[in-house]
């Protein structure tokens, strides 16, 4: 690796005023200068190590005070700072009781280690494991390259929805339960504006812009992930499913969300991570639910129904018989 | 030479162990009796490094930093097959900081390697750090003449497929490898066959079975994942050449140096003090010690050339994979009439695929036929790897067996019981069927929910193998200090521990009162660690150079106690005539009477003793209990009880640590390991550690030991090795528990999700 210099940003305006680069501003670029930000530094030193990216200049925003707090208010829910370490989200109790889709997401992630030092901003902006777009020998589509090489290659652990164009998989899995969760991303603008996005709309996928994973821009900064009060009605499950026990990406992921009316289902949100490009709704399994009800018939049903347009590619059809399996069981865990 | 008789233990712990007489040279000590009545010896002593393991203290080849030290770095391969027509290093060598440029070249007549996988080193840059050393690897362009490839060991296997070599080729195996047959036919990328010893009729011993079974099974390419990578730094002085090296073997180091460059033997000296790992690949020089021996020679700096993981994962040696085809007959009473074997590995542009000699040992059958072939592909070469050949052979072989045990209806223990002539595994597997409670075996996919457990077996062997070659000096110093030296090196099995322990035990010391110093060509030859040889080879001699010592010691108390030296005994700390007790003086008391500051003696390792092995292998019996999750694929290992035999055990703990490391890799190999080339590219695209699966502390089980002591009564110390028969038979074991728990025969490895499921019909 070149060498770097090292910013430490005490307020966000600093760390907004030195960083003028992305990711992205990189990647399949000879671009050999730039200063871009990191909070726990785990993806941005994984890409500089493959040599994917090579800034002159990192911005440290995990000093920066006022963002790893984790606060909750009945009547706006929770809030969750950028800077929060995923360790200390497992161990948040109240997280455990209301979320605990999101505990088990954040638990499941990576391992006690990984887990001390990334934050949840990191970890929601974090890049595609996707072993192509890791490789600079492959100039893949994310990277200005033309074809997907996934797409004929070792696709193994790609995605098996939505797969058209780029079929990589959103790395994060914490991100399918804050999906269900109906999270929104707090980010401060450029020009020092906070602005509050559904985290739906804080993912690209790769048919509007292959080259990058998520909105930010230069400048811009997660400051906190918000989640909308746990009614009491409400409950929530996650199942990962990864070759490993710990340390390991998903093979795939699912996130369930319930408000329960006695029997009847007010409302369903099923979250599938590593599905796609971008962790996805499975809304015509939600309906399942919320029409006919939850019993171990309509979970399986509703298993089915999310997978019934899977698209898989040649080395990855065993990925839908493990996400039938795991929405079905996450749908009964649940209730 | 003359000899005297002694009485030596013989036979396995927990059955009798009766006394055998051996005749032993003059100059080797008395044999000594089992470890339960030994004070050193057979214990669980603390490593002597333990503490400077764990606190970081220690420093690994990766750590040193010398005065005016370079960093090397090399240049790889871009493409997977190509020749290269130029070679642009003018911006490199302008470039501030760089001080030295090495063409790593692969054929002799050529000025450029010939590109053979993507990855290959091509150039190695010298600089005084690494950033710039990065830096002008960047700016050195090279001009590619792009080949047609071929990655895929079947592809490679067609008429039509590019070639790898095009004339004959021949390689050396390392220390510790497969062995490689030499003059064998090149057709094509497929070189072979080795035919092994083949014995008997293979067409009357079919025509005789009741039963005759014929599969295939696969087992894929390994990587070695040590976690400190290949490396050295060659301190190239006009003097001599000092070398520090992540070596299994500083011995082979120092050879394989020396004659590249056409240097006495004596001028290059080899250092390992502390080692990051070896199963294997880490044996001679290695292309990147080579360019380090290169860029100081012509810089005249210290160099130090350690391989990124990417290039550790690449480059520097994996377990080839093989594509393994047995056929076996069987009568309905359980003997095995016939087993014929034809098997294909690539080892990429490397030779060693074979499937080793399992299948031709290991079990009673008069007719055995083998035909191992080597496929070349454009990949990166393989490398011993922790039992090398018996780890694919084993997995193949136990699974065949477990498979005729049901085609006769019997029981896969009692099946082995009958074929396996082997009174050591006999031992084992009673004593780990005690203990796994192999009776509660259920009948194949009993389990009604979700998740089917399941049990199963399988054994494996290895050789008893030793080295005469393996030399020890041991010196006593007048303070009464002890110390030992040998060129031999711990690669972090404990080696260094146990020379302390048995010239402790010789002493009547205590094993941290023993100096060890090791890792060092300045100290007498020792073989490298591989073939499972360094304890059956160094302990003897530490023990034989020991005794001299102590011999030595007992002349000069002689003539102070005016007794005879014959007579003398060493026991807690005291020196006393067997005749007359009131003869007796302190060791320390003793050792400052030297005439002179030291004694020493060196001793080399001797024949093995003349008379009967209890069995010629070292035999283990491996036993895994598994959950397999039918819905979405995942095996989880429950337990593994794993019986093993390796002579005297030296030190009980180190012996199950490394008991526990061979069984983890197993279950890695079995469940997740995989180097995946993309087809298309030729390109390693799992080379990070996230995506090369490896065991994890989660996936880790409880491993239960049943360790068997085998006195044979072939040496001083009678002890053999463990490293690689740990490895062998964890895979075959949980593919046979998986076939137990969902009724599915699973021949492949890794027993991935994806390869569960399908096996199952849910993909």
């Amino acid at each position: 690796m070149k060498k770097i210099s090292w910013f430490e940003a005490t307020t966000l305006e600093e760390a907004q005023r030195e960083a003028n680069a992305t990711v992205s501003d990189f990647l399949g670029k000879e671009k050999a200068d730039g200063a871009i930000i990191k909070s726990g530094g785990i993806d941005v030193l994984d890409l500089m190590k493959e040599g994917l990216i090579a800034p002159d200049r990192i911005v440290n925003m995990r000093n920066i005070p006022g963002l790893d707090q984790i606060s909750y208010d009945p009547r706006k829910g929770l809030e969750i700072g950028a800077n929060v370490t995923l360790t200390e989200i497992e161990n948040n109790e109240g997280i455990q009781i209301n979320y605990l889709a999101l505990h088990r997401a954040v638990a499941k992630a990576a391992t006690p280690q990984l887990r001390n030092m990334s934050t949840l901003g990191g970890n929601l902006a974090q890049r595609t494991r996707c072993w192509y777009f890791r490789s600079i020998d492959h100039p893949c589509l994310r990277k200005g390259g033309f074809i997907c090489f996934a797409k004929q290659g070792e696709n193994e652990y790609h995605s098996i929805m939505n797969n058209g164009g780029c079929s990589s998989v959103y790395a994060s899995s914490v991100a399918t339960a804050l999906l269900a969760l109906d999270a929104q991303v707090v980010i401060v603008t450029k020009d020092g504006a906070k602005k509050q996005v559904a985290i739906n709309e804080f993912f690209v996928p790769p048919h509007v812009d292959a080259s990058r994973e998520n909105i930010l821009k230069p400048g811009e900064i997660i400051t906190a992930v918000t989640i909308p009060p746990s009614g009491r009605s409400q409950k929530s499950y996650y199942i990962k499913e990864g070759t490993r026990a710990s340390f390991d990406w998903a093979l795939a992921d699912v996130a369930v969300v319930l408000e329960m009316s006695g029997k009847k289902c007010k409302s369903a949100k099923i979250a599938l991570g590593a599905a796609a490009p971008v962790p996805l709704r499975a809304e015509a399994a939600e309906s399942v639910l919320v029409e006919e009800g939850v019993s171990p018939a309509t979970a399986k049903k509703a298993a089915d129904v999310a997978m019934q347009d899977a698209t898989p590619l040649e080395k990855n059809g065993y990925k839908v018989a493990i996400f039938k399996a795991i929405i079905k069981r996450a749908i009964e865990k649940t209730i | 030479m003359d000899t005297k008789k002694i009485k030596m233990p013989y036979g396995i712990t927990g059955e009798k162990i009766q006394e055998v007489e051996r005749e032993v040279p003059i100059t080797e000590p008395d044999g000594w009796p089992v470890n339960a009545q030994l004070k050193q010896v057979g214990k669980s002593i603390k490593r002597l490094d333990a503490e400077a393991k764990v606190t970081g203290a220690a420093r690994y080849t990766s750590d040193m930093q010398l005065p005016g030290m370079l960093i090397g770095r090399a240049l790889i391969a871009t493409y997977p097959s190509a020749n290269i027509k130029g070679i642009d290093t003018s911006a490199a060598e302008k470039l501030p900081g760089v001080y030295g440029i090495h063409i790593m070249k692969n054929e002799d007549d050529r000025e450029y390697p010939i590109i053979r996988y993507a990855g290959q080193p091509i150039v190695a840059v010298a600089a005084i750090n690494e950033d710039i050393a990065e830096e002008a690897i960047d700016l050195i362009k090279v001009a590619y003449e792009r080949k047609n490839f071929v990655v895929d060991i079947e592809k490679a296997m067609t008429p039509e497929s590019p070639i790898v070599y095009e004339a004959a080729v021949e390689q050396e195996e390392s220390e510790g490898g497969e062995e490689i047959a030499e003059g064998l036919k090149l057709e094509g990328n497929v070189r072979g066959p080795n035919q092994g010893q083949p014995r008997g009729e293979l067409e009357a011993g079919f025509a005789a079975a009741d039963v005759v079974l014929e599969q295939t099974y696969r087992t894929q390419v390994q990587t070695h994942n040590a976690l400190e990578s290949h490396g050295m730094i060659v301190d190239w002085r006009p003097d001599g050449v000092t070398i520090y090296a992540s070596t299994q073997g500083t011995q082979g180091v120092r050879d394989e140096f020396a004659d590249l460059f056409d240097l006495p033997r004596s001028k290059v000296r080899v250092i390992v003090e502390y080692m990051g790992g070896g199963f294997g690949a880490k044996h001679g020089l290695g292309t990147y010690g080579g360019a380090a021996g290169h860029l100081s020679k012509m810089t005249g700096r210290p160099v130090k050339m350690m391989a990124s993981r990417k290039e550790e994962q690449i480059s520097q040696g994996n377990r080839p994979n093989s594509i393994q085809r047995l056929k076996v007959g069987v009568t309905k009473k359980g003997d095995l009439t016939a087993i014929e074997q034809e098997s294909y590995g690539t080892a990429g542009v490397g030779l060693g695929a074979g499937v080793g000699g399992v299948a031709q040992g290991m079990y009673t059958c008069p007719n055995f036929r083998t035909r191992q072939y080597d496929v070349f592909t454009h990949a990166g070469p393989g490398a011993a790897w922790r039992a090398p050949g018996a780890v694919q052979g084993i997995f193949g072989l136990e699974q065949m067996m477990d498979e005729l045990a049901e085609a006769i209806d019997m029981d896969p223990m009692a099946l082995r019981e009958k074929i396996d002539p082997s009174r050591i595994r006999k031992a084992a597997r009673k004593m780990g069927a005690e203990r796994f409670d192999w009776s509660r075996r259920k009948p194949k996919a009993s389990d009604t929910g979700p998740i089917k457990k399941g049990i199963g077996m399988a054994q494996s062997s290895w050789w008893r193998i030793h080295n005469l070659n393996a030399t020890v000096e041991v010196k006593l110093l007048r303070d009464g200090a002890l110390e030992v030296r040998s060129g031999v090196q711990d690669i972090g099995t404990g080696t260094k521990t146990i020379l302390a322990q048995i010239v402790a035990e010789e002493f009547g010391l205590q094993t941290e009162d023993v100096m060890v110093r090791i890792g060092d060509t300045l100290f007498p030859d020792a073989p490298g660690s591989g073939g499972s040889q360094v304890t059956a080879s160094i302990t003897p001699a530490a023990r034989n150079a020991a005794y001299q010592v102590k011999m030595k010691l007992f002349d000069q108390v002689a003539k102070i106690l005016e007794v005879d030296a014959s007579t003398l005994k060493l026991e807690n700390g005291m020196i006393f005539s067997t005749k007359d007790s009131s003869k007796k003086i302190s060791f320390q008391e003793a050792s400052k009477k030297l005439p002179v500051s030291q004694i020493t003696a060196t001793e080399s390792r001797t024949p093995e003793y003349k008379g009967d092995y209890l069995h010629w292998d070292l035999g283990s019996v491996q036993f895994a209990e598994l959950s397999v999750d039918t819905e979405t694929g995942h095996i989880h290992i429950d337990k593994i009880v794993a019986a093993h035999s390796c002579g005297r055990p030296i030190n009980v703990r180190q012996v199950e640590s490394q008991i526990n490391g061979g069984v983890i890799q197993g279950i890695s190999y079995a469940l997740y390991e995989d180097r995946i080339l993309d087809r298309n590219t030729g390109h390693m695209v799992n080379h990070t550690l996230d995506t090369y699966k490896a065991t994890y502390a989660a996936d880790i089980p409880e491993i239960d030991i049943v360790l068997l002591e085998d006195y044979n009564a072939k040496s001083s110390t009678d002890a053999y090795g463990i490293g690689e028969p740990a490895n062998i038979a964890t895979a075959a074991a949980i593919a046979n528990a998986v076939y137990n728990a969902i009724g599915v025969r699973i021949r492949e490895i890794p027993i991935t999700p994806d390869k569960v499921l399908k096996a199952l019909n849910q993909v």
